[in-house]
């Protein structure tokens, strides 16, 4: 039973890491006022990207390099028409979304069913690895999850310690005023997306890399929408993220878990989504005016 | 850009009006560079684009069952393109048209299985397509209550709530509705025979959807551009400040639009389940993403619910011709998907030409 709770929680941790530096990147590009509903699109081709790349050469490093660029491309696509041309972000979202989900699909298509000849493979650290149960949940994964971890709080920390950080949050509180600081609102906007697509693309990437190493169609199976979610019900905050990209991952695994239970798999996969919607409900009910922590301005093109 | 000792800036001003031929224009433009982009990727996917793009519309409006096909392909964009025009007229965007076909796909579904077995056909299929306006209204009203009265943005919620439709149907097919006459297919038992929606002889299209989906394009083009309830949807679009200046109700203007925009989707959630696969079965058969694809043809349609309608079949047309390539090319169903992505993308870019004038300014540095 010690060892199902172990094995499952061991899971969770793996199935969370994706949705872990989605939802850190999804923050940081909504933090600035962008909304990027394409993290579907861009998980895809960092996928797809991160599979081609280490397929052909061997190397996970270049895998993982590829799925940051993928990403971060293709978020330079919303990035432009919503920063410079200034189109409705909901629907350059959605189209960036089935883009990803398009091209992804044709790339992948002659490596459906091959498998990788490497992984990302599990690393133990030093003593820490050895504290009982705890050293096996924590520190003994894969280099993503550190780094989602290690990223989440350094997100956490920029965006509310330093200058730039400081100054991404008042773009996307109030971009008139910030542009009368002298802050470049459009190049900040354009930034913050672009970083939070090489995130997403990341995020494609572990699931290709070691979540699962061989190439099916659809691999990404909506964790990009659960990350839109995910940001909301984190409520803007890379710390909370975190805790809410386990709580997500967490359930994704307890389907399968509690299936041969009797407890029906569908109704476990709407908990994430009706979250979501209990966290913003939760939220608009509070009668304070700071309530709702959304970025202000979040959603709305600005143009001088 | 520099021209010698002279500097030549671009700067973009707002127009105030889109004369209808400029619209027209950037219309084409758009959907011209659509194309070429297209192409260009499918040339750098190694597929031949001209081949490809041919056989897209050969394969669609190149043959007489390719009519049939794209026609019935059309009726459910005819439905919820029409309806999310006067959502999106009011700026109300609602992406969650998807589950609101499933969700009148699932309330005619129980009500065809379980009431209408005894009534006649002149009666049941009237109240199927009824129960499953109200599926998709219902549906549709939960993000319109939690975006007036709680502030909750209606992009996330519908995008939520499509989730969590989807996995609903899943759970109903594999577990409490699952038929018993589906040999442990994960189906429902099929409507009782005489509730079935009639064809044209030698198509898949089902007419009576058909008609709705005409009849209501054109009453919701009449409700926008000649009621004073349009009038108000597009005040309320314009800004909720002079919205609420003008004594409109806000609350029940958005309860309306999203009755009037879910309730379609639902009815074209009927004609999926009662014209086409007989059954409820997974949201992916029931529906083929048709909820997101009218977002592009109400885009297409200038928001307007007319324009909706041609919009509509032309993108019908599109998921025709992908199913052929997929045939054909051997690609893979997500095909379509990167013509709807791009489509999309370049309507936005034309949409910032039309609303937008570019002045070219000559000045000595």
């Amino acid at each position: 039973m010690v060892g199902l709770i172990i094995s499952t929680l061991h899971r969770t941790i793996m199935a969370g890491t994706s949705l872990l530096l989605g939802t850190t990147g999804e923050i940081l590009t909504e933090r600035s006022g962008i909304l990027n509903l394409g993290v579907e699109g861009m998980m895809n081709l960092g996928a797809v990207a991160g599979f081609m790349v280490t397929y052909r050469t061997g190397n996970l490093l270049w895998g993982v390099f590829a799925a940051l660029l993928a990403g971060g491309a293709a978020a330079a696509l919303h990035g432009f028409i919503t920063v410079y041309v200034k189109a409705n972000q909901t629907v350059s979202g959605l189209a960036l979304s089935m883009l990803g989900v398009g091209l992804a699909g044709v790339l992948g298509k002659p490596f459906i069913g091959h498998q990788l000849p490497v992984r990302l493979e599990q690393i133990e650290i030093p003593l820490l690895g050895q504290i009982p149960v705890l050293g096996e949940l924590l520190f003994h994964q894969d280099p993503l999850f550190y780094g989602g971890i290690v990223l989440a709080f350094a997100s956490w920390f920029f965006l509310r310690y330093t200058r730039t950080g400081i100054r991404i949050r008042s773009v996307g509180e109030n971009p008139r005023a910030s542009e009368s600081q002298g802050i470049p609102v459009e190049k900040f906007r354009f930034l913050c997306t672009v970083g939070g697509g090489a995130f997403a693309g990341l995020a494609g990437a572990h699931v290709v890399l070691s979540y699962s190493t061989s190439w099916t169609e659809g691999i990404v199976a909506g964790r990009g929408w659960i990350v839109v979610g995910l940001t909301i019900f984190s409520l803007w905050n890379p710390l909370r993220g975190m805790i809410g990209a386990f709580l997500f991952g967490g359930i994704f695994v307890t389907q399968y878990v509690l299936q041969p239970l009797g407890v029906p798999p569908n109704l476990l996969a709407m908990l994430p989504y009706g979250a979501t919607l209990v966290v913003l409900l939760l939220d608009g009910l509070r009668k304070d005016q700071r309530s709702l922590h959304a970025p202000a301005a979040l959603g709305e093109p600005y143009s001088r | 850009m520099q021209l010698g000792p002279l500097q030549l800036t671009v700067r973009w001003e707002v127009r105030q009006k889109q004369p209808p031929l400029l619209s027209a224009l950037t219309l084409l433009g758009a959907l011209a560079m659509g194309f070429l982009w297209v192409g260009l990727v499918f040339f750098f996917l190694g597929v031949d684009p001209v081949f490809a793009l041919r056989k897209i519309f050969v394969g669609s409006f190149g043959s007489v069952y390719g009519w049939k096909e794209s026609l019935t392909k059309g009726i459910p964009l005819f439905l919820i393109s029409s309806g999310l025009c006067v959502a999106y007229q009011a700026k109300f965007w609602n992406i969650g048209a998807e589950s609101q076909l499933l969700m009148g796909a699932v309330c005619s579904t129980w009500f065809g299985l379980h009431v209408g077995a005894s009534l006649s056909p002149i009666v049941g299929i009237p109240l199927m397509f009824f129960m499953g306006f109200l599926g998709g209204a219902l549906w549709g009203v939960i993000p319109a209550i939690l975006k007036v009265r709680f502030g909750v943005s209606e992009v996330i919620s519908t995008l939520m709530l499509n989730y969590i439709a989807a996995e609903f149907v899943s759970y109903l097919i594999v577990g409490p509705w699952k038929g018993t006459t589906k040999y442990g297919y994960p189906y429902t038992d099929d409507l009782p025979k005489h509730l079935l929606l009639g064809t044209i002889p030698g198509s898949r299209i089902h007419y009576i959807t058909l008609f709705l989906g005409i009849v209501i394009s054109i009453a919701l083009f009449i409700l926008l551009y000649r009621t004073k309830f349009g009038y108000e949807v597009r005040v309320v679009g314009e800004s909720p400040e002079a919205a609420k200046y003008a004594g409109i109700d806000f609350f029940r203007t958005s309860l309306l639009i999203m009755i009037i925009s879910g309730g379609v989707a639902g009815m074209a959630g009927v004609g999926e389940v009662a014209g086409i696969h007989h059954h409820l079965s997974y949201p992916g058969n029931i529906s083929a993403g048709y909820g997101f694809t009218a977002v592009i043809t109400a885009w297409l349609g200038r928001l307007n619910p007319l324009g909706s309608l041609i919009a509509g079949f032309f993108f019908a047309g599109i998921l025709v011709g992908g199913d052929a390539i997929q045939i054909s090319l051997r690609l893979p169903a997500a095909t379509v998907h990167i013509f709807n992505g791009i489509l999309l993308f370049v309507l936005l870019v034309g949409n910032f030409f039309l609303n937008h004038r570019p002045l070219l300014q000559l000045h000595r540095r």
